[in-house]
């Protein structure tokens, strides 16, 4: 049976400034979603939402796998039920090398009963899977031993944030922009990277400005967030169209949320 | 040029404190220091040589005219000294019954030589006779002073730390027992570490042991040295004092490892002397102890001498620590390179206060100096005080402080991968003593300290991992 990841309803604030006003998405393993809308319009914040960022608080809706609320779910357990997020800003870590935290995570995320302090997975068979992984996106294998993003361009981080998607292998994986940043030739490593790791066990939700990440990752569903809605599903066509044609004949279909995107500004300026 | 980094925190101002203090101290001397009838019967209980007896003399009549003055504003004005009372310590005459202190470095590695004091006296020194077919010396400090008096009688006290530094040196001069020396002879290389371990193992002992190293020119030695108490809940006093003094072309490497227990009092001047070309490597690890204030100065004597230090303290409930450091260039091309890092768990406080001095000669002269806390708790406490005092002109010289908390984004990222918040705490702080760590070239000492370092975050499990399954690095 296929998991299914559900978002119903969902109303996320920061502070006191309510950001989402009712989202719904149903993403099932196996399929992949684009999330589009312009700047501001919510998106990130729906990817820290998912990701259980404590500043980001759900005033109402839910969050649910498989019919499991994980709403009110610690950041930590979501992921050992199979969320990823790839950060639009990946965080540094200083002095923590990239080999050890991730061989923390992966036991943590594929042992989900572990408790702090029992042992970690085998460093051998560990370095083989991580070294392969890295040779797949094309990483030098001396990034195993550098600080987490530390002094790394902002490509490199994007790059690291597909090596531990890769290493984590979710159920449901959100990259937030991870096309940005990067050149030509690492959109493609990652692209393609992005397409192997994918596949039925998974069910992705891409949010992007850029075509290119979508060529490969051919989306079934294409939602358009404006002021903190989604404002119109499609597929693969819609997202052509958003990035020939920007986002004025959809502000134009719905002015209230135009209208609500107006408002946000001001509040936020 | 003089670069600001990022200034920090004002300080609050507990001169008027001591100032109380000082008047409570007349009312009953007592409390801050040992009269002459303490002292009078510590001499009863020595044997020693009569010059020793006379340099005591000499520096306990320093003592009690320092002990009426005050304590240097600078130095000790953020540092609240009311609460301490030295009614409660005496020096005793013997080492009392052995016992086994479980050390932090001790039993981790293989030492060249080993000594132990046990409440102010040797318990045990090995390898000196290894050491001696070379010409080293090793070994407890005043049999060394008695039997090589000539040779090491001008450095004793004179070249390092002064007795007349301020109370508490002369305290040490006046009442030192036991202690470490080691003299590395010229050319002469010491292969394996040198382990030193103090510990306190009875309550109410007042501790003044000394270490002085004599790297000798062209000599090399490593000194690993940690402080213990037998138990958290014996109060103790130790007034030490440190001296290492690298000749030309020299190298030492020197660590000490403070953790008395949180009931133990640590007051301490160490300096180092580093002459022409020699080079220090200085190490300073503050875990324990109640309140400590160590007076750390640097001093680079010759041409072209440098030293690198490194200051690694976590502190925790209501422990207070305090360092005075000085980097004091004197001549031409001198190299200095400080960094000290804190973490602040409850109610902990640390001052920092350092100082880069440069002499008119010290021209071309490289120093640096750098003190970051981490906050782990609203109601920890740090002031960094960063200060340059510059009369040479031709000179680079960059300072500065940060202090911060944990970063939630930081711990968010962590859980966002499926590390606990526990987990994720751990990590960032081990993180951020690792640009310390990745400076010092012995793998025991970091190993040890990082180990000690989960293990006073709370969760004694998770030290297991550093060590666990196959105990490889990447
Ligand atoms: N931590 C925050 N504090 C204040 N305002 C915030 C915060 N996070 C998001 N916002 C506001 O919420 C709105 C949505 O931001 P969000 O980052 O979700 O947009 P986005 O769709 O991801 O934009 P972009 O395409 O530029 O990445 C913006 O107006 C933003 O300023
Ligand atoms: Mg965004």
């Amino acid at each position: 049976m296929s998991s299914v990841l559900k978002i119903s309803d969902l109303h996320v604030s920061v502070g006191e400034t309510p950001i989402l006003k009712g989202v719904n998405i149903e993403i099932r393993q196996g399929e992949v979603h684009a999330l589009m809308g312009p700047n501001g319009s919510g998106k990130s914040t729906l990817a820290y939402a998912l990701a259980g960022h404590p500043n980001y608080t759900v005033t109402r809706g839910t969050i649910e796998v498989d019919g499991k609320d994980i709403t009110e779910h610690a950041p930590d357990e979501r992921a050992r039920l199979g969320m990823f997020l790839a950060f639009q800003y990946p965080v540094v870590i200083p002095g923590v090398k990239v080999a050890d935290f991730l061989r923390h995570s992966v036991t943590n995320v594929r042992n989900p009963d572990r408790r702090e302090g029992e042992g970690l997975i085998g460093m051998r068979e560990f370095r083989k899977e991580l070294r392969s992984r890295m040779t797949e996106l094309g990483m030098d294998h001396e990034f195993a031993r550098r600080y987490l993003n530390d002094g790394f361009s902002g490509g490199e981080k994007k790059r690291m944030e597909i090596l531990q998607l890769a290493m984590l292998q979710p159920r449901f994986a959100i990259l937030d922009e991870t096309d940005s940043g990067l050149d030509s030739d690492a959109v493609r490593v990652v692209s393609e990277g992005l397409a192997r790791l994918s596949g039925p066990e998974m069910g992705v939700l891409i949010i992007t400005h850029h075509e290119r990440l979508l060529e490969f990752n051919a989306p079934q569903f294409t939602h358009v967030m404006l002021g903190g809605r989604i404002v119109e599903t499609g597929d693969a066509a819609l997202a052509h169209d958003l990035h020939a044609n920007g986002y004025a004949t959809v502000r134009a279909r719905h002015p209230e949320a135009a209208a609500d995107e107006a408002t946000a500004k001001e509040v936020v300026a | 040029m003089c670069v600001w980094l990022i200034a920090v925190e004002e300080c609050i101002d507990v001169e008027e404190m001591n100032g109380k203090a000082m008047s409570l101290a007349a009312k009953h001397p007592g409390r801050i220091g040992f009269d002459i009838e303490v002292f009078e019967q510590f001499l009863s209980g020595r044997r020693e040589a009569d010059w020793i007896t006379a340099a005591r003399r000499d520096a306990f009549e320093k003592y009690t005219q320092l002990l009426a003055q005050e304590l240097p504003a600078e130095e000790f004005k953020r540092l609240d000294l009311r609460p301490f009372n030295a009614e409660l310590f005496r020096p005793v005459s013997d080492s009392g019954e052995l016992e086994a202190v479980s050390a932090l470095l001790g039993e981790t590695s293989d030492y060249g030589g080993r000594i132990v004091h046990q409440d102010g006296h040797a318990v045990e020194v090995s390898g000196s006779d290894q050491l001696a077919e070379k010409g080293i010396l090793f070994g407890e400090l005043q049999a060394m002073l008695e039997q090589h008096r000539e040779l090491l009688e001008p450095f004793f006290m004179r070249r390092a730390v002064s007795p007349d530094a301020d109370r508490f040196s002369a305290w040490h001069a006046a009442f030192w027992t036991g202690g470490t020396l080691l003299y590395v002879p010229r050319n002469v290389e010491v292969e394996l570490p040198l382990h030193s371990l103090i510990t306190s193992t009875r309550n109410g002992v007042a501790d003044f042991s000394h270490t002085l190293i004599i790297v000798d020119e062209g000599a090399r030695a490593t000194l690993l040295e940690e402080t213990a108490s037998a138990d958290a809940d014996s109060a103790g006093l130790h007034v030490g004092c440190v001296e290492l003094i690298v000749e030309r072309d020299a190298q030492l490497r020197y660590v000490q490892l403070q953790n008395w227990n949180q009931k133990t009092w640590h007051f301490a001047h160490q300096a180092g002397v580093v002459e022409n070309n020699g080079t220090l490597q200085w190490t300073v690890v503050g875990l324990g102890s109640r309140v400590s204030h160590i007076h750390q100065d640097i001093n680079l004597a010759g041409r072209a001498s440098s030293a690198e230090v490194n200051g690694v303290t976590f502190t925790s409930d209501r422990q207070k620590l305090s360092y005075y450091t000085q980097q004091h260039h004197q001549q031409q091309g001198t190299r200095s390179d400080l960094l000290y890092r804190e973490v602040l768990r409850d109610e902990s406080r640390v001052i920092w206060r350092g100082m880069i001095k440069v002499d008119i000669p010290a021209q071309q002269t490289d120093g640096y100096q750098r003190s970051d806390a981490l906050m782990l708790s609203e109601e920890a406490r740090c002031d960094s005080i960063p200060g340059l005092e510059i009369e040479a002109d031709d000179v680079r010289c960059t300072h500065g402080s940060t202090t911060g908390r944990v970063d939630q984004d930081q711990i968010l990222y962590c859980m966002s991968r499926g590390i606990t918040r526990n987990e994720a705490m751990h990590m960032i702080v081990e993180g951020f003593f690792q640009e310390v760590y990745d400076r010092i070239p012995i793998p025991v000492v970091r190993d040890t300290l990082s180990q000690t370092v989960q293990k006073k975050l709370g969760i004694e499990t998770l030290a297991a991992d550093v060590m666990s399954a196959d105990d490889e690095e990447f």
